[in-house]
């Protein structure tokens, strides 16, 4: 497997979380993996991207710039990196702040409304893992297995709390 | 009987520094207090850029030399190494209130617990007297040969009442070395900035206001009178702060 | 081995150098280096170590004298900007022959620049940057585990030769998480009998020392720092092979422009082009002869750098001018696509089968 996976959205929507758990996720499963933030001088909003590799082979970049997995969670993310998604690749869109569809047809779409189910079921901040458990979902190289593990690696212990609640929104992204 | 010898913290190395410069004086209260004090064994001085770069060749603790204007920073790093050690700088005016005065500042805020000389000539010996921070208004210098004009060259830095406005600083105090009864309380000021340091009081600076008779172009003993007359008018002696004292008093 | 665990490349400097020893960190804040000092400043004082935040670069490198001058293990990190304030202290640390560890995660400039990622301090840290004569050992991780490893390797040969060793990392090694694996590591215990520690009445007095007014003295002084200097040459040279067996292109890469330069070069060989890598980890001592008889087989050398242009200089003395040495660089804190190495490569093979 070679995932080269781009997650692309407003600071705070926890971009870069959702790309620490999926690296960590592949970690434990003995891939490959590296995960390379975008930094910029604002603290707060702004865009935020990160590229996260899942592989068999060593990593070479850690940059993603053809990615075959782009989760857009926001209408800028999607139009600037929607071509940059090699055919055949997957774009995920949270379908409650994007809505615009993809123009290609040369990759497999899937619109989550996940800000909203992320709402609705009462942790208005995890649409980033719901999107992950749909990614999950979707890929043909992952699977459920170790998400429990991988979240009690990138959740402090002093967070615990919030364990569940994240297993949860997966789930639910999984399960969509 | 022995009455009068070199302090055992001095090496037998001659002085460099000219016929009537201070130096000589105030390194020796310096080696006297090490001596009195008897830690000349735990003892590490940091010798600045100046007349006085040579330092570490006349103390008989280990030295370590500073870049310009850096010996309160090296300072900082020997003690926070060596923290049962004492570390005291040697400094002067255009090394500790012109280019390290960020570093002076700033170990005095910390409370960094060190020791301070500071001689106030208020002119660059080594480099053949220039305008230092602290020269006087008016005072000719190779780089202000019409006088210090402020309009120009603003005013004389007060290193004892700047620092004595700052919370960390533990002592302040400014004395000279012109007459005997002066040398006798700068004796008695450099001690107290060692012993506050044993006693973990933190920092501890003695400005020695000096003459310099090369540069000022004097007979010494016309600069020591022009020290009187000029100096020490503009740079009132005393006690600035004494953060111990003060919280006694309270 | 130990447990792998993700880590960014900042926060495994960090661990690494603690693990190695250093308890003595002082740093001023900037991008994209400050994990550095975050990391430090919360691990130190449950370890009996010293943080502590300067008032400027300057000083910072100067509190690093003053803890090296005591001979203890000791480093202070920073970006681009701040590494040119301490060039000073770097200079009188060679002066005073003291070892330390400096960090330098660049980012563009000159000048303020900007904040992404750059190799562009590289004449900086393997000619100078400070005023006299003297080398720092400078090493350039390109991964996560390197910045782990390479540290410690730093503060040991800092120590064996009494000199600076850098750390030349940039936006990119710094930011990134990777797997590390970090070694329970020996902490080489190096004598340091010049050290200032208090002669406690049993010894003469120790200087440290960088000023020398007798011309012939300090003329002595610099011969010997250089013989030092040669053994270092000697000894300490290191750098990675990658697929250079048949190579007639040499691509010369280091930090992140070898990690892009990589799967350009796996492109390449699926295309048949006989293309392979010389990564240098010590830019500083600087792998001359495996790159001399890397000239025998290839036609043509491909420098790779975040620069405009600058180790391409010690490529092309290193292989005496033999072949053709070509740049392909971006700058201002943009990185080569592997796509532009691969048109770089591809030309290279046109050009030599001219």
């Amino acid at each position: 497997m070679n995932m080269q996976i781009l997650i692309a959205g407003f600071g705070g929507q926890g971009v870069l979380f959702a790309g620490k758990f999926l690296a960590t996720k592949g970690l434990i499963e003995g891939k490959n993996v590296s995960w390379l933030p975008s930094y910029g001088p604002e603290m707060r909003g702004g865009t935020a991207n990160c590229s996260v590799i899942i592989s068999d082979d060593p990593v070479g970049s850690p940059i993603v710039s053809e990615p075959n997995c782009l989760i857009a969670m926001n209408l800028p993310s999607l139009r600037r990196y929607e071509n940059s998604v090699v055919p055949g690749g997957m774009i995920l869109v949270d379908s409650t702040l994007i809505d615009e569809k993809v123009e290609r047809d040369d990759v497999s779409v899937f619109y989550v409304p996940a800000t909203k189910m992320a709402k609705d079921e009462g942790f208005a901040t995890l649409a980033n893992m719901i999107l992950c458990g749909k990614l999950i979902k979707e890929s043909a190289d992952m699977d459920f297995e170790n998400t429990d593990e991988a979240l009690k690696k990138v959740i402090p212990p002093r967070k615990a709390n919030l364990l569940d609640i994240n297993l949860k929104a997966l789930k639910v992204g999984y399960e969509f | 009987m022995v009455v009068f010898e070199k302090p055992k913290s001095l090496t037998d190395v001659p002085f460099h520094y000219c016929p009537g410069c201070t130096h000589g004086i105030i390194h020796r209260l310096v080696a006297e207090a090490i001596d009195e004090l008897g830690i000349e064994g735990k003892t590490i001085g940091i010798a600045p850029v100046g007349c006085a770069v040579l330092a570490y060749n006349y103390f008989a603790c280990d030295m370590v030399e500073a870049a310009h204007g850096r010996a309160p920073a090296v300072a900082t790093g020997v003690k926070r190494a060596e923290p049962d050690n004492i570390v005291f700088t040697y400094q002067g005016d255009g090394d500790l209130a012109s280019i390290g005065m960020a570093e002076t500042v700033h170990a005095a805020t910390r409370n960094e617990n060190i020791t301070v000389i500071f001689v106030n000539n208020a002119i660059y010996g080594m480099t053949g007297g220039q305008m230092a921070p602290t020269s006087l208004p008016g005072q000719v210098t190779q780089t202000s040969p019409y006088g210090r004009d402020v309009n120009l060259c603003g005013y004389p830095v007060k290193v004892c009442e700047m620092l004595s406005q700052l919370d960390g600083a533990e002592y302040i105090e400014r004395v000279a070395v012109n007459n005997v009864k002066n040398v006798r309380n700068a004796k008695k000021a450099i001690k107290k900035a060692f012993q506050n340091q044993i006693d973990k009081k933190g920092f501890s600076l003695i400005e020695v206001v000096s003459s310099c008779p090369t540069n000022w172009g004097m007979t010494p003993q016309n600069a020591l009178k022009w020290l009187e007359e000029n100096m020490i008018p503009y740079y009132p002696l005393g006690v600035y702060k004494d953060r111990s004292a003060q919280k006694e008093e309270k | 081995m130990t447990e792998k665990v993700l880590m960014k490349g900042n926060e495994a400097i960090a661990e690494a150098a603690i693990l190695a020893g250093c308890r003595y960190y002082f740093g001023y804040p900037i991008t994209p280096q400050t994990e550095v000092a975050a990391y430090m400043a919360k691990r130190m004082p449950k370890i009996g170590g010293v943080f502590l935040q300067a008032e400027s670069e300057v000083a910072a490198i100067n509190m690093v004298y003053g803890v090296s001058s005591a001979g203890k293990r000791v480093m202070t990190s920073s970006s681009s900007p701040g590494i040119s304030l301490k060039s000073e202290g770097l200079s009188y640390l060679a002066g005073s022959d003291l070892p330390a560890l400096v960090v330098n995660v660049q980012r563009g400039g000159p000048g303020l620049g900007g904040i992404q990622p750059s190799q562009s301090d590289y004449f900086q840290a393997t000619k100078g940057g400070g005023h006299g004569d003297y080398k720092m050992i400078v090493l350039a991780p390109a991964s996560v585990q390197e910045m782990a490893s390479l540290t410690v390797k730093g503060f040991d040969l800092a120590d064996k030769y009494r000199m600076t060793s850098m750390i030349l990392a940039d936006g990119t090694m710094g930011q990134m998480m990777e797997p590390v694996s970090l070694e329970k590591v020996e902490a080489t215990v190096c004598e340091k009998p010049w050290a200032v520690t208090g002669t406690k009445g049993e010894r003469k007095h120790n200087i440290v020392n960088s000023l020398s007014l007798v011309p012939e003295e300090l003329e002595r002084l610099n011969f010997a720092r250089f013989e030092r200097y040669k053994k270092v040459q000697e000894n300490e040279v290191m750098y990675e092979s990658f697929m250079m067996d048949d190579a007639e292109i040499c691509v010369v890469a280091f930090g992140i422009a070898a990690r892009v330069s990589k799967n350009a070069i796996v492109e390449a060989r699926k295309k048949g082009v006989k293309v392979g890598m010389i990564r240098p980890i010590t830019l500083w001592p600087f792998p001359k002869k495996a790159l001399l008889d890397a000239a025998e087989k290839a036609h043509t050398f491909i420098s790779v750098e975040l620069s405009m242009g600058q180790m391409i200089e010690d490529i092309e003395l290193a292989i005496k001018c033999k072949r053709p040495v070509m740049l392909c660089n971006r700058v201002g804190g943009m990185i080569p696509s592997p796509n532009m190495v691969l048109e770089a490569i591809e030309k290279a093979d046109k050009g030599g089968r001219k």
